[in-house]
C-alpha cells in the first residue's frame, strides 16, 4: 500500500507563493471590517477631548439648549474598575479625572443613535480648564521645566557598557562627535481605529474591532471594568493595517466603547475619523541621538559613546520597551570593543508615543548609519569600505556581550546590494554628472543632481531578552468539526499574511494542502494567548509553535491509524473518524526558549535576541536644487529573513516597509501648534503615493536560523530600519550637504543649500 | 429625496436626503460595504467607485448626483461568483490588509477600460489618488499589468463573442449624465503637488 503510506511526500508549500488566503474576500468587498458591521440597536460613540496640553478641569458645561435626553454620557465616575489602561505601568487614565496631561486627551464619552445628532452633542459640551505650563519638547523635559513624571521626568533609563571607553578613544586616530534627530511618524493605516462593544445578558462584555493584540485589550478591559477573565471577550475583525499603531491604542478605544455600552445597555460603535486618529493616537517616538566615536587610521571602530533620548509623551505606555530595542541597536551592525550606550525615555505633555514598525530601532540605526558615514568622511574613506572593515561577522560580540553564533549576513547583504545596484560604478558616474549640473547657474533650466547612498542594518528577531520566556506563549492546533486542521492563536492577520503562512507551515507538517488548513479568527474566548502580533515574532515564534503542534498531531493521527492519509480527502476522512471514535483532538504547544540563550535584565548583558535579521539598502536620490525636493529614484534592498515561507509576501513586507521608511525620511512630518497636532489630515500629513514610490529591486537572502521554523527569522520590521540613512547618504552625495535631521523637507534642504551658496559666493 | 440609479447593473430606487454622501448611500442605505472610507476628504481614494464609467471619490459626491447614473462598486466586479482578471491578479500580493483594495480596483478598472496595455508610469499615475500604506505599490502595479495581459489574451482568444457583449453593455448603461462635479473627479497626486497646495 505504497500510496497510503504516511511517508508520501507532497510538494511542499513552504517557499512557494500560494495565493494569499484572505485576499479573495478582500478583492470582492466581502471582507467585513469593523465599520462594516451594524448590529441591531447600535449607538454611535464619540469622545470629548482636551484642547490644551496641560491643565486642570474646572467645570464641564452642557449646553442647556440641546436635548440631552437621548445622549449617553460617560465620565470617569462611570468606571466600575480602575481608571487606567493596564499596560506596563498603570499610569494612563481611560478618562481624565482632573489633570490634563496632553492635548486631545479623552475626558468625556457620548453616544447617540444618530451620527449627526452626536456631532451636535459634541459641540454642545464645553470643558473649562485652568492651564498649566506645558512641557512640549525633550529638552524642556530634561531641564525639568515642570515635573510631569516622577522626580526627573524620566520614564525609563538604560545603560549598556562593554570594554574600556577611555582606552578605546586613546587608540583612535579620529574622533567624531555629532547629534542626530528624527521626528514623529504617524502610522497612517488606511483604516482608522475602531471597535464595537456590547454587554451580554449574563453581564459579560464583548469587544470586536480593528486590533493587533487581542490579549492586551483583554487585560486592559478586565482592570477597567472589574470583570473576571471569562467575562471579557475580545474579537479581532478584519484589520486594515496596523504597523504597531493598533498594538496598544485599541485598549483605549475599546475601554471607551465598553463604558458607553455598559451605561447605555446597547451596542456602541466607536470609530475615529482621520483627524481624530492622527491627533489622538500613538506615533513613532521622536529621538535625539548623540554619537561620539573613535576610529583608527585603518578605519577600525575602537570606541562608541552613544546617548539616546526618546520622547515618551505624557504616559509611560510602551516607551521602556521601545527605548530598550532602540539602545540595543544603537551601535549599528558593527563590532566595537569599547562601548557605552545610555538611554532615556522622557515625559512631555504630548500624546503618548508608542509601538511603530521597528520599535525604536529605526531611530537609533538612523543615527548609527549616518555616523558611520561621518567617520568614513573624517578618514577620507568610502562609506562602503568602512562598513566592510567593521561589520559583524560570525563570532563577533555585541555591546551586551552576545556572541553572534549563527545566521550572520551583514556581509552577504552588503555585497549583494552593492553588486546588484552597481553602487561603485554608479557613484563615480554620478559624481561626474553632478559636477556638470552644479556648474549650471540658477534660473537657467532645472538644476537636478543625483546621489547614491547605502546603509547596513540588523534587527533583533522576536522579543528582547527574556521577553518570550516571560510571555510563555501558547498556540494550539485542533480538528474542526469538518475534519480540518485548525490553528488556534491570538496572532492577528493585519495584512502581512499570518493566515497564509500559518496554513503553509501546518499543511507541510501534516502533509496536506495549505487550503485544507483553517486559521481560527482571533477571539479570546476560543484561542489561547499566543502573545501579541508585534516584534516580527508571529512567523518565527508562533509559526514555530504551530509547526511543532502539527508534527504532534501527525504523530497522534498515525498512532490512531498507521495507514495514514495520502491527500486532503483521506486526511479528513481519518480526522472525522478520530473525532467520532476518540473525540476531540487538540494539541497545545508552549514556548520553550532555545538552549544556550542567557539574558540578564539587571545588567543588560547577554543574548539580547536569539538571532538578528540583516539588511542593506542602496538608494539613488534625485535632488532639485531649486525646489529642495529629494526624490528616491531607485531602491535596491537585500534582506536576510532566514527563510521566506512565502516569497511574494516577504517581498511585499519589504516593499511596504521600505516605502514607509522613505516617507519617514522625506515626506512625513507632524507639525505642532500649542501642543496639538496641526496637520491632522491627509491633505497636509503626506504619505507616499504610487508616483512617489520608486521601483524597487528586492533581494531576499536566506541564511537560516536554527531556532526558527524552516529557518525563518521574521521580516516585518527589518525593512523600516535602513532606507532613511541611505537616503540621507544619497542626498549628501548629491549635494554635499549632511541632513542630520529627518524628514528632509524641502524647507530644510533649501536652507542648507542656501547656506552653501552663500558660502560659495 | 428619491434617487433612481443603476448600481452594479441593477436598477435601484433609494430614499435618501439629497446631500448625503454617495459613500453613505452605498454603505448604509444599500448595505454595500465593500466601498471603504479612509479620510472622508478626497485624499485616500478608498471610497472610489465608478460613476458613469468615471472613477470618483464617493465621499465627495452628494447622493443626488447619482440620479439617473450608473454606478459600479467593488461588489460589481465579479460576475456570477467568478473573479474578474483584475481581482484575480490582486490575489498575489496586491492586497495586503485590503482596506485600499476596493478603491484601488475601481481606479485600475477605469484605467483598463480606457487603456488595455498601460505602461508602468501610466498605471502609477492612474493610481496616484489611491493611497496604500502596506504594499509600496509594487505588487499593485504588477497586478494591474498582469490583469491587462490576461484580458488582452482572453480578448484575442474570442473576439467575435466579445463584440456582442460590449454592445449589450452600452444599452444597459442607460441614460448617461455628466453629473460629477469637478472636485469629485479623481486627480492624480504626488506628494509634491500636495505640498504645493499646502504651502
Ligand atoms: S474616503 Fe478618502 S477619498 Fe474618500
Ligand atoms: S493593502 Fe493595506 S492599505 Fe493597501
Amino acid at each position: 500500500m505504497v500510496t497510503r503510506s504516511p511517508a508520501v511526500n507532497r510538494p511542499r508549500s513552504i517557499g512557494r507563493s500560494v495565493p494569499k488566503k484572505d485576499a479573495a474576500a478582500k478583492v470582492t468587498g466581502a471582507a467585513l471590517y469593523v465599520d462594516d458591521l451594524s448590529p441591531e440597536g447600535l449607538l454611535h460613540g464619540a469622545t470629548v477631548r482636551s484642547e490644551i496640553p496641560a491643565g486642570r478641569i474646572t467645570r464641564i458645561e452642557f449646553d442647556s439648549a440641546f436635548d440631552w435626553s437621548q445622549v449617553t454620557i460617560v465620565d470617569h465616575r462611570d468606571i466600575p474598575g480602575n481608571n487606567c489602561i493596564a499596560l506596563i505601568e498603570y499610569d494612563q487614565p481611560a478618562l481624565v479625572e482632573n489633570e490634563i496631561r496632553h492635548a486631545d486627551e479623552p475626558i468625556l464619552l457620548l453616544a447617540h443613535p444618530d451620527r449627526e445628532k452626536l456631532q451636535q452633542a459634541l459641540r454642545a459640551v464645553k470643558v473649562h480648564c485652568e492651564p498649566l505650563e506645558a512641557v512640549l519638547t525633550m529638552e524642556r523635559s530634561i531641564a525639568c521645566a515642570r515635573l510631569v513624571h516622577a522626580t526627573d521626568n524620566v520614564q525609563k533609563r538604560f545603560l549598556i557598557q562593554r570594554g574600556d571607553l577611555e582606552a578605546g578613544f586613546a587608540r583612535a586616530h579620529k574622533i567624531v562627535e555629532r547629534e542626530y534627530r528624527v521626528g514623529h511618524q504617524e502610522h497612517l493605516y488606511i483604516e482608522n481605529n475602531g471597535v464595537i462593544a456590547r454587554m451580554e445578558a449574563d453581564g459579560s462584555l464583548v469587544v470586536e474591532g480593528s486590533l493587533q493584540c487581542p490579549y492586551y485589550v483583554h487585560k486592559a478591559l478586565m482592570h477597567l471594568m472589574g470583570l473576571p477573565a471569562e467575562k471579557v471577550r475580545v474579537v479581532q475583525t478584519v484589520t486594515g493595517g496596523g504597523f504597531g499603531g493598533k498594538e496598544e491604542y485599541p485598549s483605549m478605544i475599546s475601554a471607551h466603547a465598553a463604558l458607553l455600552a455598559r451605561k447605555s445597555g446597547r451596542p456602541v460603535k466607536l470609530i475615529y475619523d482621520r483627524m481624530e486618529d492622527i491627533a489622538a493616537t500613538t506615533k513613532r517616538h521622536p529621538a535625539i541621538v548623540r554619537h561620539r566615536s573613535g576610529v583608527t587610521e585603518e578605519g577600525e571602530l575602537v570606541a562608541q559613546d552613544i546617548d539616546v533620548i526618546m520622547d515618551g509623551g505624557a504616559y509611560v505606555t510602551l516607551s521602556p520597551v521601545v527605548l530598550s530595542r532602540g539602545i540595543l541597536h544603537a551601535g549599528g551592525p558593527y563590532r566595537c570593543p569599547n562601548v557605552r550606550i545610555t538611554g532615556r525615555a522622557v515625559a512631555t505633555n504630548t500624546p503618548p508615543n508608542g509601538a511603530f514598525r521597528g520599535f525604536g530601532a529605526p531611530q537609533t540605526l538612523f543615527a548609527a548609519e549616518l555616523h558611520m558615514d561621518h567617520l568614513a568622511e573624517s578618514l577620507g574613506m568610502d562609506p562602503l569600505e568602512i562598513r566592510r572593515r567593521n561589520l559583524y561577522r560570525l563570532g563577533d560580540v555585541t555591546p551586551t556581550g552576545q556572541v553572534l553564533r549563527e545566521s550572520v549576513s551583514a556581509s552577504e547583504c552588503l555585497e549583494k546590494a552593492v553588486k546588484v545596484s552597481g553602487y561603485v560604478k554608479r557613484r563615480k558616474a554620478l559624481d561626474a554628472a553632478n559636477r556638470k549640473a552644479l556648474a549650471r547657474p540658477a534660473g537657467k533650466g532645472p538644476r537636478k543632481v543625483r546621489g547614491i547612498g547605502l546603509s547596513l542594518v540588523h534587527h533583533g528577531a522576536g522579543f528582547t531578552g527574556s521577553g518570550e520566556v516571560k510571555l510563555a506563549s501558547i498556540a494550539s492546533l485542533d480538528l474542526s468539526p469538518e475534519g480540518r486542521p485548525r490553528a488556534l492563536a491570538a496572532s492577528t492577520e493585519i495584512g502581512q499574511g499570518t493566515v497564509t503562512i500559518f496554513s503553509q507551515m501546518i499543511g507541510d507538517a501534516l502533509q496536506v494542502s495549505h487550503d485544507l488548513v483553517e486559521v481560527a479568527q482571533p477571539d479570546t474566548l476560543r484561542v489561547p494567548n499566543s502573545g501579541p502580533t508585534v516584534a516580527s515574532r508571529t512567523c518565527m515564534v508562533v509559526g514555530g509553535l504551530l509547526s511543532q503542534a502539527a508534527a504532534d498531531m501527525r504523530a497522534r493521527l498515525l498512532e490512531f491509524d498507521p495507514r495514514g492519509w495520502s491527500d486532503d480527502r483521506s486526511f479528513r476522512k481519518l480526522a472525522l473518524r478520530h473525532l467520532k471514535e476518540r473525540g476531540a483532538l487538540r494539541i497545545d504547544r508552549q514556548y520553550q526558549p532555545p538552549s544556550g540563550i542567557e539574558w540578564n535584565d539587571d545588567t543588560y548583558t547577554g543574548d539580547a535576541y536569539g538571532v538578528f535579521a540583516w539588511a542593506c539598502n542602496v538608494i539613488e536620490v534625485e535632488v532639485d536644487l531649486d525646489t529642495g525636493d529629494a526624490r528616491p529614484v531607485e531602491v535596491v534592498t537585500a534582506n536576510d529573513v532566514g527563510k521566506a515561507i512565502h516569497p511574494r509576501l516577504a517581498e511585499g513586507q519589504i516593499e511596504g516597509g521600505v516605502s514607509q521608511a522613505l516617507g519617514w525620511a522625506i515626506l512625513e512630518e507632524l507639525r505642532w501648534k500649542d501642543g496639538r497636532v496641526w496637520n491632522q489630515q491627509l491633505t497636509n500629513y503626506i504619505i507616499p503615493t504610487s508616483m512617489d514610490c520608486p521601483p524597487m529591486k528586492v533581494i531576499v537572502v536566506e541564511n537560516p536560523y536554527s531556532g526558527g521554523p524552516f529557518g525563518a527569522k521574521g521580516v516585518g520590521e527589518l525593512p523600516m530600519d535602513g532606507p532613511a540613512p541611505a537616503v540621507v547618504a544619497a542626498v549628501r552625495h548629491a549635494t554635499g550637504q549632511w541632513m542630520d535631521e529627518i524628514p528632509i523637507s524641502p524647507e530644510r534642504l533649501l536652507e542648507k543649500l542656501a547656506r552653501l551658496e552663500e558660502a560659495l559666493t | 429625496m428619491k434617487i433612481r440609479c443603476r448600481v452594479n447593473g441593477v436598477s435601484r430606487e433609494v430614499e435618501t436626503p439629497p446631500m448625503v454622501r454617495l459613500l453613505d448611500m452605498l454603505r448604509e442605505t444599500l448595505r454595500l460595504t465593500g466601498t471603504k472610507e479612509g479620510c472622508g476628504e478626497g485624499e485616500c481614494g478608498a471610497c472610489t467607485v465608478l460613476l458613469n464609467g468615471q472613477p470618483v471619490n464617493s465621499c465627495l459626491v452628494p447622493a443626488c448626483h447619482a440620479e439617473g447614473a450608473s454606478i459600479v462598486t467593488v461588489e460589481g466586479l465579479s460576475k456570477r461568483g467568478k473573479l474578474s482578471p483584475l481581482q484575480e491578479a490582486f490575489l498575489h500580493g496586491g492586497a495586503q490588509c485590503g482596506i485600499c483594495t476596493p478603491g484601488m480596483l475601481m481606479a485600475a478598472q477605469a484605467l483598463l477600460q480606457e487603456n488595455g496595455a498601460p505602461k508602468e508610469a501610466v498605471i502609477r499615475e492612474a493610481l496616484a489618488g489611491n493611497l496604500c500604506r502596506c504594499t509600496g505599490y509594487v505588487k499593485i502595479v504588477e497586478a494591474v499589468r498582469e490583469a491587462a495581459k490576461v484580458t488582452r489574451a482572453a480578448a484575442a482568444a474570442k473576439k467575435p463573442a466579445r463584440k456582442k457583449k460590449a454592445a449589450g453593455k452600452e444599452k444597459a448603461g442607460g441614460k448617461q449624465k455628466p453629473a460629477m462635479k469637478k472636485a469629485a473627479r479623481k486627480k492624480p497626486a504626488t506628494s509634491r503637488g500636495k505640498r504645493a497646495r499646502r504651502a
